[in-house]
């Protein structure tokens, strides 16, 4: 599968000048491009600054290790205003905690974190897998259909609108709002205009605020919204709209198109090594790790990117205050100093499946990480009972965007058993 | 040789030899003990290490770094003596160090 675009992509990623080198371009996500860009980055120059770019200069980190040390010192480096490797369009502000510092980040993730608390979980499980059970047995059979529509975002959608306790019946609008709030210039394709954006966002803040209000009669419950006004530190959020947003876009966005692509992404993994996929048929108990070694190998977020505070020397280079140093997520996951196995290879039994990027490090490590793996496991669970295999039945397309890796679509056929 | 001792959520007891130094999260994974993950492979980077220290050996331990401390401030159950045990390593001083497994990792 695709291996006429890696072919193209190995010899364009190492004849290419090393200073010439941009890895904010969307392009090389697209085609699997990356991959090869990165292990010559990793071999060359782990620590590579781009001079020019269509966001500006930046410094590229490749290696695990030292993606580790930078996102342990939030001090130094800093996840404001915007952490993200482009910059938010002039005057516009999304006030979340991702994009923070201590001590305001604190407080904010400390006030949101127990929607996703492992005691929540466990009561969620039960309502995932019947979720779970009603998608797959709708699937048709003996009919070619698209993963990503039928399941991906249906699944993801689903779920969400049970954390916002949103109208089920308008949970499409999530994901909507979901897909519009980081389409920003330097970021990826973008299908919308400024204006458009703005107005979905703005519907965004005005449905929410409506739950707000109509919540706030209601006694505490678990879904975010009642969490967040049963908080001290958060209790008032409605009064600052720019905050509010941000913070409900954040949760929206953390747990859509990563879920997802996810999803998807176990689908090709599974398809592109089938001698894998037979261990997992073989021994459904694999399923667990095999959760782990799906996002290592999908990647559902290239990178994030901090800003330099103050001029420090790091691994030999010398950083400025103000520059921006990405930390490429997606090359960490394939570093073979951080691996013992071979990190390009797809392996269901992975010993070190946990200890991937996919999740990031430090005080903004994924928030909803042990939800994607309940997600994902109780999927595959379900899959495993139903279905000898997933087939990938045609060529898709994988999206243009160098901070979401996924999957715009995906022709599946299932065999069942 | 010191031993330790980790207590599972459920109160199964783990006792495990260790060499002076040895780091008591590999120590931990090296022997299985459920309840562990260390997802950061040790870095103090990912919180997913967390045990609850008995109070009696809580001071026996050199004080979290600012780093341990940042991560332990985001453990919703996190008690005084909570500790990220990828950052402590086995000593003669530690013979007989007891800790406790909280319910889950995040």
């Amino acid at each position: 599968m695709a291996t006429t675009v890696t072919a193209v992509a190995n010899s364009e990623a190492y004849s290419v000048p090393l200073d010439q080198i941009d890895m904010s371009q969307p392009e090389h996500y697209r085609t699997w491009a990356y991959h090869e860009y990165f292990k010559r980055l990793r071999q060359e120059d782990p620590i590579h600054y781009c001079k020019e770019s269509p966001v500006g200069p930046f410094w590229s980190i490749t290696k695990m290790a030292d993606i580790i040390a930078i996102d342990s010192d939030n001090q130094t480096y800093s996840s404001a205003p915007f952490s993200l490797i482009g910059d938010l369009p002039e005057g516009e502000n999304l006030n979340n905690f991702i994009f923070m510092d201590p001590p305001e980040h604190t407080k904010q993730r400390l006030a949101v974190q127990p929607v996703v608390a492992p005691q929540n979980l466990a009561q969620l499980e039960g309502l995932i897998r019947q979720r779970v059970c009603t998608i797959l047995d709708g699937l048709p059979v003996g009919e070619t259909f698209d993963m990503v529509e039928r399941v991906s975002i249906e699944l993801t959608t689903q779920m969400l609108a049970t954390l916002f306790d949103f109208p089920f019946e308008e949970r499409s609008k999530l994901t909507y709002w979901s897909d519009i709030a980081l389409d920003v210039p330097g970021i990826g394709s973008e299908d919308i205009t400024p204006e458009k954006r703005w107005e979905g966002l703005m519907e965004c803040l005005q449905e929410f605020s409506r739950i707000w209000h109509e919540r706030k009669s209601k006694p505490p419950a678990y879904d975010l919204i009642s969490l967040l006004q049963n908080n001290e530190d958060t209790k008032n959020m409605i009064e600052d709209p720019e905050t509010f947003l941000g913070n409900i876009l954040l949760l929206i966005v953390g747990g859509n198109d990563t879920t997802r692509n996810s999803i998807s992404g176990g689908v090709v993994a599974l398809n592109q090594f089938p001698s894998e996929y037979q261990k997992l048929r073989d021994n459904p108990k694999l399923i667990s790790n095999m959760v782990s070694e799906v996002i290592r190998w999908q990647t559902p977020l290239l990178h994030h990117r901090r800003r330099v505070t103050r001029d420090v020397e790091f691994g030999g280079k010398q950083f400025k205050k103000g520059d921006k140093v990405v930390l490429w997520w997606a090359s960490a996951n394939r570093d073979e100093d951080a691996f013992k196995q071979d990190p390009f290879t797809f392996l269901v039994d992975r010993s070190q499946a946990r200890q991937h990027a996919s999740f990031g490090f430090g005080i903004h490590r994924c928030m909803g990480n042990r939800l994607a793996e309940l997600q994902l496991r109780v999927l595959w669970e379900e899959i495993m009972k139903r279905f000898r295999h997933i087939e990938v039945v045609g060529p898709f397309e994988r999206t243009s965007n160098n901070h979401v890796n996924g999957y715009l679509n995906l022709p599946v056929r299932v065999h069942p058993w | 040789m010191p031993t330790i001792k980790l207590l599972e959520h459920n109160g199964t007891a783990h006792e495990l030899q260790l060499e002076n130094g040895q780091n008591i999260l590999h120590a931990a994974l090296e022997e299985f003990v459920p309840g562990l993950d260390g997802d950061c492979g040790g870095a103090g980077a990912c919180g997913t290490c967390h045990i609850l220290v008995a109070p009696e050996w809580l001071d026996k331990l050199s004080p979290p770094d600012a780093n341990e401390q940042g991560m332990l401030q985001m453990r919703p159950d996190r008690q005084d003596n909570s500790r990220l045990c990828c950052q402590i390593n086995a000593s003669d001083a530690l013979d007989g160090f007891t800790a406790f497994l909280p319910q889950f990792q995040m």
